[in-house]
């Protein structure tokens, strides 16, 4: 028998086409012959399978349809959220892996930040010690049982300071300069001449980047003292300049001698110096002179592990320093700073001597 | 009418492919399993992808005509998308416990295994369909799935009549048989 004409005869008789006399032929067929009965098996089979693949295909269809309409009607919530539903779903779904990767995030970002400014530490400033000493009250006391004999006995404060550094008069109306990281640790500020009569100073102006401030003295008992014999350099001083520098480092007047080294500062601060002198905590704010007698600089900090490297601020920062508070404070007094000089020519001695009377020891807690 | 004798109805309806039907089932019953598909990690797209899937298991279950139903539709539909969940959940690795208020379910690994053979048997034929080329399929399709007469697919393909179109018919039928046994027997 042809194939095809059994494949139509194997439809009809599915489909029940067949008149009664052909289905008890057909089924005589397939009685009579194994063959042609398992063909029909087979074909009855792929038949079937065919018809269920179209009906499913068919009710798939239905159900797209029934969806669309429930989702235009808003029954269904569209999925064509795709922007911000997707967003919460992501952070839905990943929400605790996300935690877990911030939090590792900042942990290494902090221990990271904690090793590098570790190192950093290590490597610059903390080799930086600025030059402020911190006061052994003790010895302090005795220094000033002994002073308080000879002191003038109407100035009886005692302040009884924490920290010890130094500064000098720009004007002798009682302008000092000193370091901006000495005033910034005091709360009470005084200063002591030479003679260690104290008096009452405060701060009027500071600035960090230049390390620099300005304390004025605040005391009825402070003399204005006319003609300072320094004057404050404008320019650039050379390389291998002499310079001589005074300064508290102890509870007395140090005076100490040396050359310029560098015309930069620490890591190449243009606004500094290195110097090469012998300084120690408390000669912070101590003025820097050259043999003519004129302030080219001020102690700030010195290198803590290299030996005999100083840095000192330039002089000319002095007068900018003087700008920005003309600037910043319009009704203060103006300063006036020391012009002529009158050191130049004396020998070092004589310089000092004269020179030690305005240099004051800046103490305070 | 009871409650029985409506979701016998229902079904009736569904094996007859009856739009109406489908859609008073999404009406019932979809607000509920996309609650439970949204609460566990899912979104709208998967509610709706599963969803579908049970609504073939409900036709394939009504169409065999031996569909008992010992609970409610509601009920058998909702343990049908909990499990068809778990299942996408587990494929695609988002473990996690189900979230779920306490619904009641029934029992329907078994009514699952024979709806993953339907869809076995389901992507058989389609890729034998794909094999077998062109004009076969479409003329198969005509015929089969969207049910046209002989002298319609005639005019259609442009056969000079409906009994040469229906000879090549039921050669293209015996190619797709050859495949699809192939198939079926390796598979």
């Amino acid at each position: 028998m042809d194939e095809l004409l059994l494949i139509e005869a194997v439809e009809r008789y599915i489909n029940g086409d067949m008149t009664p006399k052909e289905q008890v032929f057909f089924e005589e067929i397939r009685k009579n012959n194994p063959t042609i009965d398992q063909m029909i098996v087979e074909h009855t089979f792929l038949y079937h399978e065919l018809t269920k693949q179209a009906n499913i295909k068919a009710y798939k269809h239905s159900l797209y349809e029934v969806e669309n309409k429930l989702s235009e009607e808003g029954f269904i919530s569209k999925a064509k959220l795709y922007s911000k539903a997707k967003v919460v779903f992501f952070w839905k779904k990943y929400k605790r892996n996300i935690a877990v990767a911030a939090s590792i995030a900042g942990l290494v970002s902090i221990a990271t930040t904690i090793l590098i400014s570790s190192y950093n530490n290590k490597l610059g400033n903390s080799n930086i010690t600025v030059l402020m000493a911190k006061i052994d009250n003790t010895a302090k006391k005795v220094d000033q049982l002994d002073k308080a004999i000879t002191a003038n006995p109407s100035i009886q404060k005692n302040p009884s300071p924490d920290y010890r550094a130094t500064g000098f008069l720009i004007d002798g109306n009682g302008f000092i300069l000193t370091n901006a990281h000495v005033v910034n640790r005091m709360k009470n500020i005084y200063v002591e001449n030479k003679e260690g009569v104290y008096f009452a100073a405060k701060t009027i102006y500071t600035d960090e980047n230049t390390d620099l401030a300005i304390l004025k003295i605040n005391d009825i008992s402070y003399k204005t003292i006319y003609n300072l014999p320094y004057s404050i350099n404008k320019k650039n001083s050379n390389l291998g300049e002499q310079i001589f520098t005074l300064g508290y480092p102890r509870n007395e007047i140090v005076y100490g001698e040396g050359y310029v080294s560098a015309k930069s500062g620490n890591e190449g601060d243009s606004t500094a110096y290195q110097v090469s002198v012998s300084v120690n905590p408390g000669n912070s704010g101590g003025p820097v002179l050259n043999n003519k007698g004129e302030i080219i600089g001020i102690i700030t900090s010195k290198n803590s592990v290299a030996d005999g490297v100083v840095f000192a601020a330039k002089s000319k920062n002095i007068y900018s320093l003087i700008e920005a508070f003309k600037k910043a404070d319009n009704n203060a007094t103006i300063i006036k700073l020391p012009t002529s000089n009158s050191l130049k020519g004396f020998d070092r001695e004589q310089q000092v001597k004269k020179m030690e009377n305005f240099v004051f020891m800046v103490v305070g807690n | 009418m009871s409650n029985l004798e409506q979701e016998k109805q229902l079904l009736a309806g569904l094996a007859l492919n009856d739009s109406i039907v489908i859609e008073a089932i999404y009406r019932d019953n979809y607000p509920i399993i996309q609650a439970l598909i949204l609460n566990n990690n899912g979104n709208s797209d998967e509610a709706r992808d599963i969803f579908q899937e049970a609504m073939v298991v409900i036709y394939e279950k009504a169409v065999s005509g031996n569909f008992e139903l010992n609970c409610q539709l509601k009920t058998y539909l909702y343990s049908i998308c909990r499990r068809l969940w778990l299942k996408r959940l587990q494929q695609l690795q988002r473990f996690g416990n189900l979230i779920e208020h306490l619904e009641e379910t029934v029992v329907v690994e078994e009514d699952l295994e024979l709806h993953e053979k339907h869809n076995a048997d389901f992507i058989m034929m389609e890729e034998a369909m794909n094999k077998i080329g062109e004009p076969c399929k479409s003329l198969l399709e005509a015929y089969y799935i969207q049910k046209k007469n002989m002298q319609e697919i005639a005019t259609d393909f442009g056969y000079t009549n409906s009994d040469n179109a229906k000879t090549q018919k039921y050669k293209c039928l015996i190619r797709l048989k050859k495949l699809f046994f192939a198939q079926y027997k390796n598979g």
